[in-house]
């Protein structure tokens, strides 16, 4: 089976956002950056897939050299190639999407994993973007993934529930967490993908239709009232609940 | 200059946020003097469709088809950009759900759309939309601008108001041909969970964090909840431990909350933590390290042990509330 996994280089979960001077991005000086943490589920599913049925298991990510530092991760845990589409320019999702539309069309491949969304612009388009443009099926938000021929079963996250869907190859699938745990890279892998070649193209030229006109950090909460320290304060609490925020 | 709300349903029944959406994008048409139009797409659902009219749809297309009993995003983008084209609308609204983000992006490219996701604010500003986003899980907030001719919404449940009033909606039908072979993907089944709210959709969520001490005393996290009628939340380091599902994380890994009150047991508040909840309007922490990040956001606290006061928080509010 022919497998690839989109991928995002994205800040770390705890990284304290500050707005650049343009004030339409964040400012990227001491920032850590990562494979998105849904996007390593997908990785992980495409080498569990793999380790089912066979075949190998393409790496894809579009943007800056910086984003081999990703492609690198995604070899180590043991995904057999790599391609970076090279674009130093900030996209908005449909030109991530049309960029790696582009590159999958030429790859042709049964199976297209992705995270459910990246968690930095949190847009959770590119997936479903790609699938249409495709014109295959797509299901997100998918924590459990069965295939069985061309038949695929994928159980996605619902409001209050879950949902099982039916779809088949070749089909875009969006990793939650609890997919599955990712493996850690070994050490023998972390060696070898510093020797596995990462291949680099030009990502196909999209127009923006998604402009940001301004970045702000969100008001500010300032610290409330500490009612007291132990359960003598309940009946205060629950009283400014009720009449002070009216909440209760 | 058209817009149409797309309002889902799920066995006859509109959610709350197909309400927002409708209630929204009427009044961007307004702020626009553009004409509306909304939505409904399912089988047997002709007797919900009026319903829209409280939330200021005059005019409801509908479109009822066997085929669309099962919930299908293949087919139902076929059936709102269909619609969309025959309508002359050129602005797509519908909720940001689990159904909404898997429809948006391939109506978006049916339209050759952009399409801004997740919105919790829509302004007009010289004729064009200028729509508010979090990014970063809510870190950072951005204002965008789709250039496109055609453009899509989606918005944040549990953000814009839906308040019902009278109104009166004029419901046509329309008929789109569909085929099998347009629901390529298809739901076969719906498990649905606990009696308890979704977390994303909850006005009052009560959260856990690791200082509750391990899955076993979740019943004290779980009290409070239904008396509230609340959501259950976690924190990831929770999640993580595997005390609690994913569905319930609360946090830049897991949900992006706004509810109207948030109360945080034994969590200390980290950085992604705080990111995923901190827009809500009232904020409750109790922890015992007075020190805890968690304060600097709430708006009151117990800075003290969750063990002895979550049962007298519980029944307080039993007495409180009549329970």
């Amino acid at each position: 089976m022919k497998i690839v996994v989109c991928v995002n280089h994205v800040p770390d979960t705890e990284t304290k956002i500050k707005v650049s001077a343009d004030n339409a991005s964040i400012d990227r000086a001491g920032v850590n950056f990562m494979l998105s943490p849904y996007d390593e589920v997908a990785v992980e599913e495409g080498l569990r897939v793999k380790e089912k049925f066979g075949g190998d298991v393409t790496v894809i990510s579009l943007g800056s050299d910086a984003h081999k530092e990703t492609l690198r991760k995604a070899l180590a845990m043991g995904v057999d190639k790599a391609i970076l589409l090279k674009d130093d320019s900030v996209r908005d999702s449909f030109g991530v999407a049309k960029g790696l539309a582009d590159e999958l069309k030429a790859l042709s491949p049964d199976l297209i994993l992705c995270g459910k969304q990246s968690i930095d612009y949190d847009d959770a388009q590119v997936g479903t973007l790609v699938a249409e443009m495709l014109g295959i099926p797509s299901v997100a938000v998918v924590v459990k993934l069965t295939i069985d021929g061309v038949k695929v079963m994928c159980d996605r996250e619902i409001e209050g529930g879950h949902e099982t869907v039916e779809t088949k190859l070749p089909c875009v699938v969006q990793a939650q967490r609890g997919l599955n745990e990712p493996r850690y890279p070994s050490l023998k892998g972390i060696m070898a993908a510093k020797t596995k070649p990462i291949q680099e193209k030009p990502a196909v030229a999209a127009e923006r239709l998604v402009e940001t006109v301004a970045m702000r950090k969100p008001p500010a909460k300032s610290a409330g009232k500490i009612v007291g320290t132990d359960k003598t304060a309940v009946p205060e609490l629950v009283r400014l609940l009720h009449e002070e925020a009216k909440v209760i | 200059m058209k817009v149409l709300a797309f309002a889902e349903q799920r066995d006859g029944k509109f959610r709350k946020s197909s309400f927002e959406a409708v209630q929204a994008a009427k009044k961007l048409s307004a702020d626009l003097g553009a004409e509306f139009v909304a939505l409904v797409l399912g089988s047997g659902v002709e007797a919900i469709a009026p319903q829209l009219g409280n939330f200021g749809a005059g005019r409801v297309v509908l479109v009822d088809e066997p085929l669309l009993a099962e919930y299908s995003s293949t087919a139902s983008a076929k059936v709102i950009a269909e619609v969309a084209k025959k309508e002359g609308a050129d602005i797509i609204v519908m909720a940001a759900s689990q159904m909404g983000k898997e429809i948006s992006p391939r109506v978006a490219v049916k339209l050759n759309a952009g399409l801004a996701s997740d919105c919790t604010a829509l302004k007009v500003e010289g004729g064009s939309v200028i729509a508010t986003r979090p990014v970063y899980a809510g870190k950072a907030l951005i204002d965008v601008k789709v250039t496109s001719p055609a453009k899509v919404f989606t918005l944040r449940p549990n953000v814009f108001t839906a308040s019902a009033t009278n109104g009166a909606a004029t419901v046509e039908k329309a008929s789109i041909a569909l085929t099998p072979d347009d629901r390529s993907a298809v739901v076969k089944e719906v498990k649905v969970a606990s009696g308890r709210p979704d977390v994303t959709e909850a006005d009052i969520i009560v959260s856990g964090g690791r200082g509750m001490k391990g899955p076993e005393n979740w019943h004290l996290v779980e009290s409070l909840a239904d008396v509230l009628g609340a959501a259950v939340g976690a924190s990831r380091a929770v999640v993580d431990a595997g005390w609690r599902p994913h569905d319930e994380q609360v946090g830049q890994t897991g949900k992006t909350v706004a509810p109207t009150m948030y109360v945080a047991c034994a969590i200390s508040g980290a950085v992604q933590h705080l990111a995923g909840m901190s827009s809500s309007k009232c904020i409750v922490a109790i922890n015992k390290d007075k020190d805890a990040p968690i304060f600097q956001v709430a708006d009151y606290g117990i800075a003290g042990d969750v063990f002895e006061i979550l049962p007298e928080l519980t029944n307080e509010l039993k007495k409180v509330l009549g329970k």
